[in-house]
């Protein structure tokens, strides 16, 4: 510590303090010499005017840690009275539930207090649903996982233990209480006749859809384009393969996720159609206005099942597993059912929707996941390193 | 009485107390990485990593990520060395404004200089609209990555070569000048042999951070394997895959690229320090 003494009325002298002596003086090193005095307190600079000082580095700071700690109040959304007994639960969760998770969590905490309970603190982590599952496992302590596919709650399973391998039969529709499909987004008056899978691999077509090794909701595109060459061509797999070369060919830009490539369609103006998430096609729709773009719905689709899952690993405590099962349980309750169906999400329960978001589905023919011998045999096929979506790129 | 071995006799007292600083920190913010991603190379062993690394789709994107970020550098080390001589030579309006805004690729999120620039660039951005009659594209091209890495990289070459055009003394171009060289030979056998060690250093940091830059590439890029793919990002979706191995292979590759380049960029520093004396 640096200290100043007074050696004489005149001279003032500074230097690190060695020790107290009597008498209030003290002894300080001022670097090979040591001199001895009274201390002088920091002086006042009475020329400071009030405007400079109210700017000290003093008050500056202490204002800095004020404002600091009141945006931390402000987004941990809750009285600091209560943040200890709180129960907080992380829902880790793929990128386009944004909208229908944000909702769902006021729907629920306002079920959950009704039923005579504390409040839940509820965080949500959005992001591509692979990446999300390799958070988990690399030690994101979440309480529950919303994702877009079965195979990467499978992966969190096998990889960490924290999920009993038999997750999927521990709740209703193979856990996924909504389901949605692929659909194309077409610009308005579809300029190009957009109808079907074929017309996606017309010469003059750019298609957008992400990148299936990175993007969960790709690798349901990839499989509905699959699914609908190998009825067209009577089961004939060199000729879905190369059907799927064609219609990446088409493809000038491989985002990493969905949002990213529907931002690449919307707002850079990419290409003739995107390959969505039905909910985000609607979203699309109702973001930029019903006269920006066209749905079209192919003749064959599938039925993508977004699955979510308790981690049992991370439940810290009874109070947390009882607010994190309620939490997973009561998405299937009418009210949040026709919540989904606002959100643009295929639900199971209409009762308490409106007919308007009911009416807004239209029928399609739709292949289920188990068509292709379920995740555990299509991740493999398909998706892995050297699988079918590297040999389309790698053999051209 | 004890005297450390790594200690040498210095006047200047705390030498113990700051090189363990310095020793921790590095350790963990620098050290540990590196040494676990080499740890991790050796536990895979060295015929299974060549086996991953050795793909067609591995090598365009290692050979993609290199060759823009050499060409990105190569233009900063150019225009970065004029930009410094302006801003220390001349004095005009704005000066010191342009010379704030320099650091600005320091401070900007690189995502948010990727969307930047990949809205204007694309097709129907303010630029990208201009290009488009005549079939020029930017965005979703390799031009787009050189763009963006141009963007990060500028900044390093700059701010290493400004502070030596300050320290130039004029009066040797001055003397230069009246023994009868011309500008341009004072320029080349005068002033940027002064800066050639400054301009290397810029330029071999610039390189550095382009190879394994991935938040702006990725939104301008494009993606597409064999095409626009960069090394980074197949590293995320091999992560992606659970093949961590996989990311291990290239990232040691990547790290022994960029390890043999900057070798041999001080190899040249080295060289034409000896050649012209200490600069």
């Amino acid at each position: 510590m640096i200290r100043t003494i007074a050696i004489s009325s005149q001279l003032l002298a500074q230097g690190t303090f060695v020790r107290d002596l009597v008498g209030g003086h003290i002894e300080i090193d001022t670097g090979g010499r040591r001199l001895s005095g009274k201390p002088v307190a920091s002086r006042k600079d009475t020329r400071v005017s009030p405007v400079r000082a109210a700017f000290s580095a003093r008050h500056l700071r202490a204002g800095l840690l004020s404002t600091i700690a009141a945006i931390g109040l402000a987004v941990s959304g809750v009285p600091a009275a209560h943040a200890q007994e709180s129960v907080e639960i992380l829902n880790v969760s793929y990128d386009p539930t944004r909208e229908l998770y944000r909702a769902y969590n006021e729907l629920f905490n306002e079920w959950w207090t009704e039923q005579g309970n504390e409040p839940v603190t509820l965080r949500q982590s959005h992001g591509g649903s692979g990446g999300q599952a390799r958070s988990v496992i690399d030690g994101l302590e979440a309480q529950v996982a919303t994702l877009a596919l079965s195979a990467d709650i499978d992966v969190i399973a096998e990889n960490t233990g924290k999920i009993p391998d038999d997750w999927q039969s521990r709740l209703p529709h193979n856990s996924s209480p909504y389901t949605s499909t692929i659909v194309f987004l077409v610009r308005d008056g579809n300029p190009k006749g957009i109808e079907d899978w074929d017309d996606l691999v017309a010469e003059d077509v750019q298609v957008i859809t992400p990148n299936p090794k990175t993007s969960g909701g790709a690798r349901w595109n990839f499989l509905a384009g699959w699914g609908w060459a190998l009825k067209e061509f009577g089961g004939d797999e060199k000729k879905a393969q190369d059907y799927v070369a064609a219609l990446y060919g088409n493809v000038p830009v491989l985002d990493t996720g969905a949002r990213g490539s529907t931002n690449t369609f919307v707002q850079r103006g990419m290409g003739d159609v995107l390959l969505a998430w039905e909910n985000e096609a609607f979203l699309a729709l109702e973001e930029q206005g019903e006269d920006a773009f066209d749905i079209v719905v192919p003749s064959i689709s599938i039925l993508a099942e977004p699955p979510v899952a308790l981690i049992d690993g991370n439940i810290k405590s009874d109070a947390q597993r009882e607010a994190a099962e309620a939490y997973l349980e009561h998405l299937y309750s009418p009210e949040a059912q026709a919540l989904a169906l606002k959100n643009f999400y295929r639900a199971w329960d209409t009762s308490a929707a409106s007919e308007e978001d009911i009416a807004r589905f239209p029928e399609v023919e739709l292949l289920s996941i188990e068509d292709f011998g379920g995740w555990a045999e299509v991740q493999p096929t398909f998706f892995a390193d050297g699988g079918i979506f590297d040999q389309i790129y790698e053999g051209q | 009485m004890r005297t450390g071995i790594l200690r040498s006799a210095s006047p200047l007292p705390g030498f113990g107390l700051s090189f363990g600083i310095m020793m921790t920190v590095l350790s963990i913010v620098v050290l540990l990485p590196i040494a676990a991603l080499l740890g991790r190379g050796l536990t895979i062993g060295p015929a299974d990593l060549w086996e991953m690394v050795n793909s067609q789709r591995i090598r365009s994107a290692l050979l993609l990520s290199f060759r823009a970020a050499l060409i990105a550098s190569l233009f900063n080390l150019v225009f970065g060395l004029v930009l410094a001589w302006v801003l220390v030579r001349y004095r005009f309006w704005g000066r010191r404004l342009i010379d704030a805004a320099i650091d600005l690729p320091f401070a900007l999120p690189t995502a948010v200089a990727g969307i930047a620039l990949t809205a204007l660039y694309a097709p129907n951005g303010v630029f990208g609209q201009l290009l488009a009659p005549f079939n020029i594209k930017i965005a979703y091209t390799e031009i787009g990555i050189w763009l963006a890495l141009i963007f990060i990289g500028l900044p390093f070459v700059v701010r290493t070569v400004q502070p030596v055009i300050e320290e130039l003394d004029r009066e040797i171009e001055e003397a230069s000048a009246t023994l009868g060289a011309r500008r341009i030979y004072t320029l080349y056998r005068v002033i940027l042999p002064t800066l050639t060690p400054a301009l290397l250093t810029g330029f071999a940091l610039a390189l550095a951070r382009s190879v394994g830059e991935y938040g702006s590439v990725i939104f301008i890029a494009g993606n597409l394997p064999l095409q626009t793919e960069i090394a980074p990002l197949l590293i995320v979706i091999r992560l992606e895959e659970y093949n961590y191995d996989a990311a291990t292979a290239i990232g040691l590759a990547m790290l022994l690229i960029s390890f043999a380049m900057l070798l041999a960029i001080n190899a040249i520093q080295i060289w034409s320090r000896r050649r012209m004396g200490d600069v």
